[in-house]
């Protein structure tokens, strides 16, 4: 089974504080710590497992600059085979169905029978590019996947729905498949697999290699454009407690009890 | 004069609320595009459907076909593709959904048409269709506009428009034959798979000590198990605890999960995702404690607490054993 798993460095920001940039239609990046999109991590390790299972290789690939070399890198030392960085000034601005494009100019020329994604990127959140690689690859999809088994050339998967509901839907290969949190337990990066993979190569491609001009990729080449980015407005705010936690606790307690509930 | 669609989702014999809430914006939208409303319904034997919808659009496009009993993200591009072709709709509306996300891309790669997802809002100025989304889990919006075209398509987050109210429409209902043949589909529907019974029944709980990964490991949970106790309440939590494996699967919050509405819902390093404030917003009191004053979570908890969880966690247990003692 060769598996192409594609993966994107993002910046942490549940806990950092954000700022918008002066173009307004960024956010400030310095001072973030960037790491593997919490989806591919599920991702990446569900074909590393496959491939353990059943043989073949894994290849590991993004779309970003040169820092996104970091997470290729822990690709490789979690078991990932080879990595392919795709660069290039033009392909900045690229919204999800660019990205797709550019991804598949690639994928389609390498050897596979499956390719995972995550189901989304937490920084932009548009769970477009799994299904949208597929339609341009001409071959089946399903996203929120939560378990892959195979029989016979077709991938069985299950399906999150709403609600803990999970549906089970047969995908004949080639496939591309949107991989859902908890699918797996991702493991841990040996330091023998991050000296190894220090060594690996890193091939990198841009536009003339991807075979795509100028007005495919970037903004030109995109559905959407920002034209703004701000932070939004607080319907409600929280009534902040202060003191310290002895204090903020008594008060809680306090709360509590006018409410009836101690 | 032109349409917006709204593709109706039912599941398992019932219509899904997202299908009324794009209604309520869809039909905003007629206004200021000068179109109509038209809600596209497929499936099999979904005729009391079609009679609901009446209520809601000027049209119910009907396609009927023992294929599309459940859904399928082929079977459904097939026929939407086509109806789309022929009715040039200038917008159409998918539920960001699991089964939207399945079906709109595609839909938009194989007809061209520019594709916005997750939207939380969406307006015409002219021709031009704004969108507002969110990045970076909610800690930013944006407003991005479409490339110019003759259609667009977007999927609707759920439960952000008020879902729209029974008015005297009276739509027609249109029947259109399927054109689906014997072997259409790629993919195949197989069967549904309930989620196992839960030990502990979360959506029942009247105090809820909802826990996220701000508890940064599986051994810190015990002390804030104690202090649920305490409080005669439950652990819940958000969704990375359950996809880590420290608490089992029914106690999860979320569009994914739960749904409660406890008495009181303490929150402890949940950063409120929109999927995780779903399952818990109407709670009747909402305490938030995180380390970061940005978080959203803040935006839906009638009281915050920018501290530390673990310094909070035994200040208030022992506050509450005081109390209690008394
Ligand atoms: C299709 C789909 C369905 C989903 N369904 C659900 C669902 O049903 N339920 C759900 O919960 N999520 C769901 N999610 C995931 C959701 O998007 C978020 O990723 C998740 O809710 C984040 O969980 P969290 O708040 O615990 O973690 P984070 O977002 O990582 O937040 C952790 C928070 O803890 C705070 N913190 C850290 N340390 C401390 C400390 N010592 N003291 C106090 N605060 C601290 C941080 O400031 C931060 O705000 C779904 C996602 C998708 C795509
Ligand atoms: N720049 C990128 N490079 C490689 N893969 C990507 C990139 N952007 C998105 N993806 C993949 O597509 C998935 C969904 O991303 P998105 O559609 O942007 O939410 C991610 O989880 C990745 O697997």
């Amino acid at each position: 089974m060769n598996i192409i798993v594609c993966v994107k460095h993002v910046p942490e920001t549940a806990e950092a504080e954000i700022e918008i940039d002066s173009t307004g239609t960024a956010i400030k990046k310095t001072g973030l710590v960037f790491d593997i999109n919490e989806w591919d991590d599920y991702a990446l390790e569900e074909a590393v497992l496959l491939k353990e299972k059943l043989g073949g290789t894994v290849t590991a690939i993004t779309m970003g600059s040169e820092d996104s070399d970091a997470v290729l890198r822990k690709c490789l030392a979690r078991g990932a085979d080879d990595a392919i960085r795709l660069t290039d000034p033009q392909f900045e601005g690229s919204d999800g169905y660019a990205i797709a494009k550019i991804l598949s100019r690639v994928i389609k020329n390498l050897p596979f029978n499956l390719v995972l994604t995550g189901a989304q990127a937490s920084d932009d959140g548009y769970a477009t590019v799994g299904p949208t690689l597929a339609t341009l690859l001409g071959i089946p999809h399903a996203t929120m996947v939560k378990k892959i088994e195979f029989n016979d050339g077709v991938a069985q998967v299950n399906r999150e729905l709403e609600g803990g509901l999970e549906e089970i839907v047969e995908v004949p290969l080639p496939a591309v498949l949107a991989v859902q949190t908890g699918i797996n337990e991702p493991r841990y990066v040996s330091i023998m697999g991050t000296r190894k993979a220090l060594k690996k190569e890193i091939k990198t491609l841009g536009l003339v290699d991807v075979g795509l001009s100028e007005n495919e990729v970037g903004e030109a080449g995109s559905w959407a454009k920002i034209e703004k980015m701000y932070v939004p407005p607080v319907e409600k705010q929280a009534d902040f407690l202060s003191g310290s936690p002895e204090e903020m606790a008594a008060k809680i307690a306090e709360i509590l009890k006018t409410k009836g509930l101690i | 004069m032109t349409e917006i669609f709204v593709l109706a989702e039912h599941r398992q014999g019932q219509i899904r609320d997202i299908t009324f809430e794009m209604l309520s914006k869809g039909r905003e939208l007629t206004g200021q595009t000068n179109t109509e409303l038209t809600a596209v319904l497929l499936g099999k034997d979904v005729k009391t459907h079609a009679n609901s919808l009446q209520d809601y659009a000027k049209t119910v496009l009907l396609v009927e076909d023992p294929k599309l009993e459940n859904f399928n993200a082929d079977a459904y591009h097939k026929v939407l593709s086509s109806l789309v072709k022929e009715h040039k709709p200038l917008l159409t509306l998918i539920g960001h959904t699991s089964f939207g996300v399945d079906l709109a891309p595609s839909l938009a790669v194989s007809m061209n048409t520019p594709l916005a997802t997750d939207c939380i809002d969406l307006e015409f100025k002219g021709e031009t269709l704004t969108v507002t989304r969110q990045m970076y889990g909610g800690k930013v919006n944006v407003k991005a506009t479409l490339r110019k075209a003759e259609g667009y398509i977007a999927t609707v987050r759920q439960a952000t428009f008020p879902p729209e109210k029974k008015a005297p429409v009276n739509g027609k209902i249109v029947e259109v034959p399927s054109i689906l043949s014997e072997e259409v589909t790629k993919k195949r529907f197989i069967k549904y798979v309930l989620p196992p019974p839960g030990g502990v029944d979360i959506s029942a709980a009247e105090v809820l000590i909802g826990i996220g990964r701000g508890i940064k490991d599986g051994s810190n949970i015990p002390p804030v198990e104690g202090l649920a106790k305490t409080l005669g309440g439950a652990l819940a939590c958000s969704r990375p605890i359950v996809d880590k494996g420290w608490l089992p699967n029914d106690r999860q919050v979320g569009s994914s999960g739960k749904t409660v509405k406890p008495k009181l819902y303490l929150a402890l390093g949940i950063s409120g995702a929109f999927q995780h404030v779903l399952g818990m917003k109407t709670s009747d009191l909402i305490i938030a404690v995180n380390k970061d004053p940005k978080a959203p979570i803040f935006g839906v908890a009638d009281y915050g607490i920018v501290e530390d969880l673990f310094k909070i966690v035994p200040a208030l247990e022992s506050k509450i054993r005081e109390l209690k003692g008394k």
